[in-house]
Parts: C-alpha cells; structure tokens; sequence
C-alpha cells in the first residue's frame, strides 16, 4: 500500500522548540520525552474545510462589533495564505484576536490596570478568497506588560490561527508590527532560532492599501507547509 | 525573491485564547441527538500535575466508515470530523462524536493538537480506542512507540459511550506526542 504524498518538514530553526527556559511558562508545559515522527498517512494529510458558515457578519470588522467606534488608531491588516511552493490557499479559515489599543485583552484573567474598551472585544474571523487573499479591519494593539521577567512586555501583536487544507498544516502564530523596539527584550518572539523566520512574522506598512480619510494599513503573508511530490511506497513487512 | 517563501513559524495562543478560537459548537462534532454518539474527554496537567486551565483541545477523525470529509477521501459524507473545546477551570475538555472506522491499516483514531500558553507550538497525539485490542496491536503508529509509553494513547472506557482522555504534557505518565 502506498501512504498519501507528506507534507515537507519544517527547516530547522523554522519553529520555536517547546523546551525554551526564556519563557517561564514552557517550564512545567513542555514535555520532557522527545516526539516520535508520525509519517503522514490520509488522517494528517486531509483536515477540516471549515467554510463560509463559520463567519459572522461584522467578524471581519472588530471596529463594527459594538454600538460605539473602539478607541485607537483604525488599521486594514490583509495579506495572502500560501503553501512553501508558492501556491495560494483558498477558501481557508483564518481566526484573529488581540488586545485593544492600550494593550488590554477583554478577558477576565488579563487584570493589568489599562482601560477596557467597551466597543472592542478583539476576535475576528475571515475567509481567504479564491487567491488566498484575506483583509479584515481593526485597531492597532497596544503593547502589554506580562510579568514573564522583569519589566517585560510583549510587543504589540495580533494572534493568528490558520487550517490550511490538512491537519498537517494547522499553525496558529503572531504578526507584529515592524520596527517595534520590543522585540529584543521578548522571548517569545526570539524563541523562534532561525532570524530569518523571525522577521516573517513582521507585517510590513502597506501605502497602497491605506484608505484615505480612514485607515492605515498592513500587509502580512502567512506561508504554510506544502507538499513533497511523490507518494510513500510503505515497506512491505508480511 | 526566490519562489519558495519561507514558512511562517509558530508562536503560542497565550493566555486568552478564549477570545478567538472557541466556537459556541466547538464540542459537538455531532449534534447531540445522533444515535450512536460517544464522548471524549479528559483533564489536560503540567508537570506538577495541576490542571491546565487555559488550553484547547482539538481533534480531527474519520466518520464510522473510515471516510474523512476531503477531497483526498475515497468519499465525502459531510462528516465535520473536526472537534474544538477549551479546558475549563478544572482543566477538563469533552467532545461528543461518532467513533471512527479504521483507516488504511490503520486502528480507529483521532488525531489531536493541543494549544496552550506555555507551549510554543502545538502539541500532537493520538487517541486509541480500549476496545480495538487486535487493531491497535497491529497499528503501525502504536508500533513505533516506545512499548511501555503506548497505554498513555489510549482513551479508558467509563462506560455508556464515555471514554476517557487525559493528556499530561510533562512528567510522570507524560502522554506521547509526535512530530507531525
Ligand atoms: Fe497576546
């Protein structure tokens, strides 16, 4: 029998390794035992298509969701989802969230003393069109301090969480701002070893896309893992 | 440019997932009046044993027939396949779905990730089924975990479609996880 055509491991230095001492949660949360590879067979190469039903209608604009207009600068944050071929992924999930203009999260455990925005709450959800395309209005996120070390803070970001069409691919990640003086006091963003792939995760300002009288702009492509060419031939073993 | 563009890497969901990945449906990879129906779930613990209370779990499997809702199945039935369900203060999660059939050799199975703060890319395992002893000794998966270590993939069985599932990310018992 013959195992579906895997999707290509990640170069090394691509990822963070889950063992990082430089943020104090990964302590006791990191396993201890390495992994043991699990060749990709029709489980890890399919995944959920998770479609059009799972948008609602102000989910693309979390300026939108509420009777008033949240504080903070209005930004267009779009960008494409592709596979590392290049090729567009289209028609895929992508699931936002992020703190509110002065770096507070409309969430009961984030208690430092920023004001809460009652016209924000900070999720959102698009669709990528048929060129893997995806746009979805916000405001900028402020920077927030986490306690992880002295006088830490976390450079504004927004969290991502993307399908793909496998489970294989599932990734969810941050996007920063570019130029933040944050990131080289922060672990989490400098847990990722190859800088390279570091500086991927920084969107970069998009003139073209800003809309005048309205809204700066940011520009970010989300590169998934693509896919080796040829099926495995399993071994026979009987 | 090269064509190739590089992979966009993994960072943690943090703290307040809450915010952007539970869905009100999450948990029910089937509506709660489909006959046959089972539940899955377990208390997700660190390394000092304590509940995770601020992960999510999901899972990804075949329908009954061993068929997966994608283009890469031999059919489409529809089949969500997909469940997603926070912890809660207790560290606890469920899903309610079908048991999957086999898949090309494989023993019936779910695929799962699990998110965390603490973790800087998702964590992947398998839940097995008690009551596929023959199948799950021939899987080829269960085969290439350490022998002593293969117990921690499969659910226990609490009787009346509940199976057990707890997920230890470090420590004693650690659950096994994969590189996918
Ligand atoms: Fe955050």
């Amino acid at each position: 029998m013959s195992r579906p055509a895997p999707f290509s491991l990640p170069p090394d230095g691509t990822h963070p390794p889950l063992a990082y001492s430089a943020y104090r949660s990964a302590g006791l949360r990191a396993p201890a035992q390495p992994p043991v590879l699990l060749p990709h067979r029709l489980t890890e190469v399919t995944g959920p298509l998770l479609g059009a039903d799972r948008i609602g209608p102000s989910d693309h604009d979390l300026t939108t969701q509420h009777a008033g207009e949240p504080i903070g600068q209005r930004i267009v944050v779009s960008g494409r989802v592709l596979d590392s071929d290049g090729r567009p992924v289209p028609d895929t999930l992508v699931e936002v969230w992020q703190a509110n203009a002065a770096g507070r999260y409309a969430h009961a455990r984030d208690n430092w003393p920023a004001p809460l925005d009652p016209n924000f709450t900070g999720g959102g959800r698009v669709l990528t069109d048929s060129t893997g395309t995806w746009s979805f209005t916000t405001i900028r996120p402020g920077a927030y301090p986490w306690g992880n070390h002295h006088n830490a803070w976390r450079p504004a970001h927004i969290h991502f969480s993307l399908f793909g069409t496998s489970f294989a691919q599932r990734l969810v990640t941050q996007m920063y701002f570019p130029d933040d003086p944050l990131f080289g006091q922060d672990p989490i963003f400098n847990s990722v070893p190859d800088a390279d792939a570091r500086q991927r995760m920084v969107s970069s300002f998009d003139l073209d896309a800003t809309r005048a009288e309205w809204a700066l702009a940011f520009r970010w492509d989300i590169v998934l893992r693509g896919r080796e060419q040829t099926p495995f031939e399993e071994p026979h073993d009987d | 440019m090269t064509d190739r563009p590089g992979l966009t890497p993994s960072q943690t969901v943090g703290p307040f997932l809450s915010l952007g990945l539970p869905w009100p449906d999450g948990p029910d990879v089937v509506p709660d009046d489909t006959p046959g129906a089972i539940h899955i779930g377990g208390i997700v613990f660190d390394g000092a044993g304590e509940p995770v209370f601020d992960a999510v779990v999901e899972t990804w499997q075949a329908d009954p027939a061993g068929h997966f809702d994608h283009p890469e199945s031999s059919s489409r039935t529809g089949f969500r396949g997909f469940g997603r369900c926070p912890t809660d203060g207790d560290g606890h999660w469920e899903i309610r779905t079908l048991k999957p059939g086999p898949v090309d050799g494989q023993a019936p199975h779910v695929d799962v990730s699990v998110f965390a703060r603490g973790l800087l890319d998702r964590v992947v395992t398998r839940i097995y089924f008690p009551d596929e002893t023959a199948a799950n000794a021939a899987d080829p998966v269960l085969a290439a975990v350490p022998a002593a270590r293969r117990a921690t993939l499969v659910a226990v069985d609490h009787g009346r479609g509940d199976l057990r599932f707890d997920i230890r990310l470090q420590g004693d018992g650690e659950t096994v996880f994969f590189t996918v």
